[in-house]
């Protein structure tokens, strides 16, 4: 092997992993992609500033989310967002917002990111925390009073928080 | 010309006798002649092909889930009764849509790759059509498919409409590890989160030990780009997994220490128990398999033989057999296999079968190499919560009246 050769074997190995690929990604920083980085993690993580309780959220639920939803969140056309709080090992399980879901973060991430759902991301951040906590009191998980924001709704703790399970061939 | 109901009675008759496929000597075809569509020039070409009009009744049924008060939120049925082979058409694929189907430019839409990486990256369609392709089969099922299956009473409908949420393509993309590589993503990092650029932005969590075993972003579907029902111009295919975390018009993919726990993979794509608790991350499509030929909205015109033909898959390891039953499950026997099975290809199965023109119940069971055996309806009722609709695998049965018209029933 001549040595021109081995040299550039040598920088071929010494490449990092990325050169399997043609290296064709733009660098983005940070403040450019805030308007995709919308997901909220359960612990809260991501909750941007802003407030709202459940008295706020009454009126702004009427405007946007009955019409599908219904008039106290439940028998609506779409998907019941409340009651059902301990039916979930009887034979009527029902699956709601209040009843099911485990992180009450994820209400602001799923509000914010999908509905209403024929104007998505037209809510501010200040209505997506009334709407939220509107939920949490129909359901009698939080008073009408309380105010959520970043610090208060992911101390919120939903009823079948402990519901969940993983098999161990679906661990990673 | 003779007349076709008289030549059927004397035909069934004969069959009725049990000598299969000899018909008698006092039954002739027509004289052959030459037909108009042989004595012209037939049509110019088309720049893209259609099929036959005369096939018009191969179509999906689309049925939009919530009225008219949310339009966009549809699913179209693949008519499973009415294919051959494992492939789906592109135009038959079935689709679930959860806020429309966007119009997306592709010289605007990027793909983001960021969260614990070391550097957050933005790749053009342009950019990611010149990475290293790869192509493979596989099938994709929405994890609700056959919730009409899972129903405590048997529906009367075609089987594309029970269980069509299901087809299967041969797709061509970006292996998600070079992409994740080019970003540098962090040791510590073991989820992604994918989204949508569709105005649900549907989002899931997916774990990096199968981003990078074998999931890919597609570009290609079946040779053609893909289409925007599927997900134009890129989603992720994740073999052998819930066909929810497939996301179509992938727009990000964020690097995390943990899952997000999304709407739809804890309040939809969970799974109820009978105890009320809920398994979360069920992500493999469990071993299942179905007649196509003859079911529900057939009829066999007497007795003689028959081929009976169905698809069996699995989203864990391989498809290991195929047995069928001829009489309501007393006894099983092997299949023949189109092919020999491969992971997450689904398998054609194929059976001679002799109809004896009295009544009987068709069935189908598969089994996987993970040792994964389809239930029976009432098995797999046992094990969950009456209220559970999704990742039904139960056996199908069909009955067969002795007039040869077939229903669906449980057993």
């Amino acid at each position: 092997m001549s040595s021109s050769k081995a040299v550039v074997i040598l920088c071929l190995l010494a490449l990092p992993a990325w050169a399997a690929g043609p290296n064709l990604g733009v660098p983005v920083s940070p403040n450019d992609i805030k308007a995709w980085d919308i997901d909220i993690a359960p612990n809260g993580d991501g909750l941007p500033p802003g407030r709202g309780n459940a008295i706020q959220g009454a009126d702004l639920y009427a405007q946007a989310c009955r019409s599908c939803h219904g008039k106290t969140g439940q028998a609506g056309a779409a998907d019941e967002l409340v009651g059902g709080v301990g039916s979930l090992a009887t034979p009527d399980a029902e699956r709601t917002a209040g009843s099911f879901w485990p992180y009450a973060p994820k209400l602001f991430d799923y509000i914010r990111r999908a509905m209403p759902w024929d104007h998505p991301g037209s809510l501010s951040n200040d209505q997506v925390y009334a709407v939220t906590a509107w939920i949490l009191a129909q359901n009698g998980i939080i008073a009408p009073d309380t105010v959520m924001d970043s610090d208060r709704l992911p101390k919120v703790r939903m009823p079948n928080r402990g519901g969940f399970f993983v098999e161990p061939r679906d661990r990673y | 010309m003779t007349d076709q109901s008289d030549r059927r009675i004397n035909r069934r008759s004969v069959l009725a006798g049990g000598t299969a496929a000899l018909l008698p000597l006092t039954v002739k075809a027509d004289p052959l002649v030459v037909p108009d569509w042989s004595r012209v020039p037939g049509a110019r070409l088309t720049p893209y092909g259609q099929p036959s009009p005369r096939e018009a009744l191969t179509t999906r049924s689309v049925a939009p889930l919530f009225g008219d008060i949310a339009p966009g939120i549809e699913a179209a049925f693949t008519p499973l009764e009415r294919l051959e082979g494992v492939i789906t058409p592109n135009g038959l694929h079935f689709a679930r849509t959860h806020g429309g189907v966007p119009d997306i430019d592709p010289s605007q839409h990027r793909l983001l790759v960021h969260g614990k990486v070391g550097r957050n990256l933005t790749f053009s369609m342009e950019a990611l059509a010149r990475y290293p392709l790869v192509t493979r089969t596989c099938f994709i099922e929405c994890s609700g498919n056959s919730f009409q299956h899972s129903l405590s009473q048997p529906r009367q409908m075609e089987l594309g409409l029970t269980h069509g949420l299901f087809s299967t393509a041969e797709w061509t993309g970006v292996p998600l590890s070079i992409l994740l590589e080019e970003a540098q993503i962090d040791p510590s990092a073991t989820w992604l989160l994918a989204e949508g650029a569709d105005s649900d932005a549907m989002s899931r969590s997916l774990p990096v030990a199968k981003a990078v075993k074998d999931c890919f972003v597609a570009l290609y579907q079946n040779g053609e780009r893909l289409r925007p029902e599927q997900g134009y111009p890129i989603r992720l295919i994740v073999p052998g997994w819930q066909g929810n975390l497939h996301i179509k018009w992938l727009r990000r993919l964020k690097a995390m220490d943990g899952p997000s726990h999304t709407r739809d993979e804890t309040s939809r794509y969970s799974l109820l128990m009978s105890d009320g608790t809920a398994r979360e991350f069920p992500f493999e499509m469990p071993v299942k398999s179905l007649i196509a030929r003859p079911s529900y909205g057939q009829t066999l015109p007497g007795s003689g033989r028959y081929e009976i033909s169905g698809l069996a898959w699995t989203g864990s390891g391989r498809i290991d057999g195929v047995e069928i039953s001829i009489d309501g499950g007393k006894s099983w026997v092997s299949t023949r296999l189109d092919a020999t099975p491969q992971e997450y290809i689904p398998v054609r199965f194929r059976y001679s079968w002799t109809w004896n023109g009295r009544p009987t119940i068709l069935q189908s069971r598969a089994r996987d190499t993970q040792g994964n055996l389809q239930p029976s309806h009432a098995q797999w009722k046992a094990l969950y919560h009456p209220t559970q609709r999704f990742h039904c695998n139960a056996i199908q049965s069909w009955s067969i009246d002795e007039e040869g018209e077939i229903e669906n029933v449980f057993l």
